[in-house]
């Protein structure tokens, strides 16, 4: 499973080592095991259905899991609390943006920064005041281009610039390990391009596991891919590679012309 | 805009708060200054609710439990002093009639109450915490009842008002100057621990916990810390509550005293700091006025909050300010 | 402390438990299928008990009393449902809090412009009054017997309405899933409304059975409510057989705590201190088993997720 990026094996930062998890009869996640290692941008795919919320729950604390691990650094984690992980360096953006929405854009970075620093206990001198607070907060705002939106209310932005500002405060938090959530649904095509070159960039500060649906994204950003269907990774490779899996394009392809059919064709992208 | 009109009204609203009685001081009419006592003490019980509701989002029905506790510390303390008899028998640490020692002992004891009932509760949310708090409320009520050595169900009344130093208490507009700037100094207080990092935490708690937990902090800690500043402040209202009248009883735990804490901070706007001035005021003006036409002016209250709920979920502050809540 | 004591003390726990019951299944049927908190329970439950001694009074009879209470209630329960509460639904719990305190402060001051302060009294008909000998030489009040038995009937009605009727089913679709019985063609309105005064008319049956008992009077709804929401924080929310583990278990717990932590302290103490101590912490008993609950499953009994 585990193959080397070009031909040298970083340290995995985030390892996954047969999670299982059932509900009822349907077993959900079935002996997963994933690592995701510097430098990487690592995509999980998978049709509709297939398990990657499950997943994705487990990874970041929301769900526990029936067996197997966790590891941040090396450190298990797995019956830590979502808090707990991001503390540890796992920052999260989630699928449908989920911010303070009766803040300013700047006041939710801030709130990262906060989270960053740790000192939550303060309770006589504004945040707001905070130059150390501040500067971090506004340099990742700088970073996705919404600083001249600090003073908005986070509710009157768009679509587009609350997944923005969702990567914003995932970058106030300088993590070891970025956990990205479908990060490019609903953009604009030149939104996405945009978000693509700077998770491009993004992967040197920290390796990213990307859950995403646009496959043109996946297979221009990916360094590695993980097919997962029915529960089960049933392939990890390079976007060669995963092209070129018999067992991909049996399993996925066929799931996803079904799903097609019912109107959702999203798989077109693959070959 | 909204924000600095906002600012304005606030302003406005504590400058009439001292206006009032200090027109009554004038024209000679201790009971009105007597009503302007009421306004800033229940205002005071409202913003330390307002803590825990409007910023925090936590819809505590139990208020009462820390109005009567900081009401019954004062009761007690000053009770024992008039009596000559010792606190605690076996230390014979004496009761007080003096307010800080009151206040200390109120706000201490009620912020316990409040850390034990937050604890517990806060391991549940949305209506369970409602029907908590609630139950808990009337655990202390039934409590007071069943408690014969401070006088059951009758309550007891305590013959002078307590003393501050190098102030004449007895003086209506004195004790409601002391209320007054407590009113105020916890106004500021609280407001600065809005704008702070506990503040905007908070505030994130309540209006995305999922959030929160992704920046690495967790809610129940924060949580727990608002409902226990929140009670001490409702606490400190109580006993101020109770040298107004020179009375407790168990009503003070009722249901009903819950209510209408909640109702100061609902008329008045939810999670505006001043909100629960304008509201206790409006309500001290209804009761006063409503009452003196009908026995039954509950009715038009009931009607009133109804309205308010339904259609102005800004409250007084909100239609003065526009809608927009502050941020800076 | 003799067996027969023991006895008629369960059964007066037992009592009190099934008239918990009648509240608390509708808040909790009310809650599982709207999602919504009431606050106005308590003043149905006084509105039951205000009609039937009310027309008992006027009638003489205590059984058209009790249809009035009925009727009553299910048509103030329906009446508030269609008016105000339906606009709640998709709001916070805060804006359905404060909407349905207000409903209380309107109910509860216009029964008292209607009827006054002073309480009114709905007597025990002459069949159901005097005691009864049970086995053991045991002698209990029939009424008390009768509200026991009336209790139990309801709480096997609603279990066989929620399990066996397509009414049922359509609740059960409601506690899972608001969008789906919308697809399934079922006019949700008219089934909210129904299901709110279903739940009015068993609290305004409580109150009314209850009104025999106690005086009746405005402010008498709350209390009984406020334990009723102790009975399903005890037995979880949204759940019937939790609301009936919860009332019997806070009805038991209560009556015998007040009657037996008295004693139970005076083998220690001395009487007064005793009595006391034993009934100060009887009249916490309740909360302390809640509390203890919530230590330990946060949900409740009965009860899947908060």
């Amino acid at each position: 499973m585990t193959e080397p990026v070009n031909g040298s094996v970083r340290a995995p930062v985030l390892e996954v080592r047969g999670l299982t998890k059932a509900f009822g009869a349907l077993v959900a996640s079935k002996d997963i095991s994933l690592d995701l290692r510097a430098g990487e941008i690592h995509a999980l795919i998978g049709p509709n259905g297939a398990g990657k919320s499950t997943l994705i729950a487990q990874i970041a604390g929301e769900l526990m899991p029936d067996r197997g691990e966790v590891r941040l650094d090396g450190q298990e984690v797995t019956g830590w609390s979502t808090a707990a992980r991001t503390r540890a360096g796992l920052a999260r953006t989630f699928q449908i943006s989920s911010l303070a929405m009766e803040m300013t854009v700047l006041q939710n970075a801030v709130l990262g920064a906060l989270g960053a620093r740790g000192k939550v206990m303060r309770f006589f001198a504004p945040a707001l005041g905070d130059r150390a607070l501040v500067e971090r907060a506004m340099a990742a705002l700088e970073a996705v281009g919404l600083q001249d939106l600090a003073a908005l209310r986070t509710a009157e932005l768009s679509h587009g610039q609350r997944r923005q500002l969702e990567v914003a405060v995932a970058l106030t938090l300088a993590p070891r390990a970025f956990l990205m959530d479908e990060p490019m649904a609903g953009l604009s095509a030149s939104g996405s391009r945009r978000l693509m070159s700077f998770l491009d960039g993004l992967r040197e500060r920290a390796p990213i596991l990307l859950i995403e649906h646009d496959m043109d994204a996946v297979f221009a950003l990916a360094d590695r891919i993980s097919v997962l269907v029915n529960g089960e990774v049933i392939a990890t490779g390079s976007a060669a590679r995963i092209r070129g899996d018999a067992r991909v394009q049996e399993a996925y392809l066929g799931e996803e012309a079904c799903a097609g059919a019912g109107g959702e064709g999203r798989g077109e992208a693959a070959p | 805009m909204g924000v600095r009109r906002e600012t304005m009204v606030n302003a406005l609203l504590l400058a009439g708060l001292l206006a009032v009685p200090l027109w009554a001081l004038w024209a000679d009419e201790p009971f009105t200054i007597t009503l302007a006592t009421r306004v800033a003490i229940l205002a005071l019980a409202g913003v330390g609710l307002n803590l825990a509701l409007g910023t925090g989002g936590l819809v505590s029905f139990g208020h009462a439990v820390f109005f009567g506790i900081g009401g019954y510390a004062m009761g007690i303390l000053a009770f024992h002093a008039q009596n000559y008899t010792p606190l605690i028998e076996a230390f014979s640490i004496p009761g007080t009639r003096s307010m800080p020692v009151i206040w200390a002992v109120a706000v201490l004891a009620s912020a316990l109450a409040a850390l034990a009932i937050g604890a517990l509760s806060l391991r549940t949310s949305g209506v369970y915490f409602i029907m908590i708090t609630l139950a808990f409320g009337q655990m202390f009520y039934y409590f007071t009842i069943s408690w014969p050595a401070y006088g059951g169900e009758d309550g007891m009344s305590i013959y002078l008002r307590n003393n501050f130093p190098g102030v004449n208490t007895l003086v209506p507009f004195n004790f409601f100057a002391i209320s007054y700037t407590l009113l105020a100094a916890v106004l500021l207080l609280v407001g600065r621990l809005m704008r702070a990092p506990f503040g905007l935490a908070l505030s994130a708690a309540r209006q995305n916990e999922t959030r929160l937990r992704a920046v690495g902090i967790d809610p129940y800690r924060l949580r727990l810390t608002a409902f226990t500043l929140s009670g001490a402040i409702t606490g400190l209202s109580g006993a101020l509550y109770a040298d107004l009248n020179r009375f407790v009883s168990p009503s003070m735990f009722s249901w009903q005293t819950s209510g209408e804490i909640m109702i100061f901070v609902i008329l008045g706007g939810v999670g505006r700091l001043f909100g629960p001035v304008a509201g206790a005021a409006l309500f001290i003006l209804l009761e006063h006025f409503l009452g003196g036409i009908s026995e039954y002016w509950h009715i038009f209250l009931g009607a009133l909050l109804l309205g308010v709920v339904l259609f102005a979920r800004g409250g007084l502050i909100g239609l003065l300010a526009g809608r927009e809540v502050a941020h800076d | 402390m003799s067996p027969i004591l023991v006895i008629e003390q369960i059964l007066n726990g037992l009592q009190s438990g099934v008239m918990l019951f009648l509240m608390a299944a509708g808040l909790t049927l009310i809650f599982g299928v709207m999602g919504l908190i009431n606050l106005a329970h308590g003043a149905l439950y006084m509105i039951g008990a205000f009609a039937a001694a009310a027309v008992a009074g006027a009638t003489g009879s205590f059984l058209l009393g009790l249809a009035a209470a009925l009727a009553a209630s299910a048509a103030a329960g329906a009446l508030i449902e269609a008016s105000v509460l339906r606009r709640l639904y998709g709001r916070d719990h805060l804006d359905q809090v404060l909407a349905t305190f207000a409903l209380i402060l309107i109910l509860s001051e216009g029964t008292r412009w209607l009827f006054g302060s002073f309480p009114l009294y709905l007597d025990i008909p002459d069949w159901l009054s005097g005691p009864v000998l049970l086995p053991g030489g045991i002698r209990y009040p029939l009424y008390r017997l009768a509200i026991i038995g009336v209790g139990l009937l309801v709480a096997l009605g609603l279990f066989a309405l929620i399990s066996r009727t397509r009414i049922g089913i359509r609740i059960r679709a409601g506690e899972a899933d608001r969008e789906m019985i919308g697809a399934l063609g079922v006019n949700i309105s008219v089934l909210y409304t129904l299901v709110f005064a279903l739940g009015a008319a068993l609290a305004g049956l409580a109150g009314a059975l209850i009104g025999a008992i106690q005086s009746v009077q405005v402010g008498m709804g709350e209390p009984v409510m406020i334990l009723a929401f102790v009975v399903i924080v005890i037995g979880g929310i949204g759940s019937i057989r939790g609301a009936l583990v919860g009332a019997l278990l806070v009805g038991l717990t209560d009556t015998l705590g007040r009657i037996f932590l008295p004693m139970l302290f005076g083998l220690f103490m001395e009487p007064t201190a005793a009595t006391t101590t034993g009934s100060a912490l009887a009249s916490m008993s309740i909360y302390i088993l809640m509390a203890a609950v919530l230590l330990v499953k946060p949900t409740g009994l009965y009860g899947s997720a908060g």
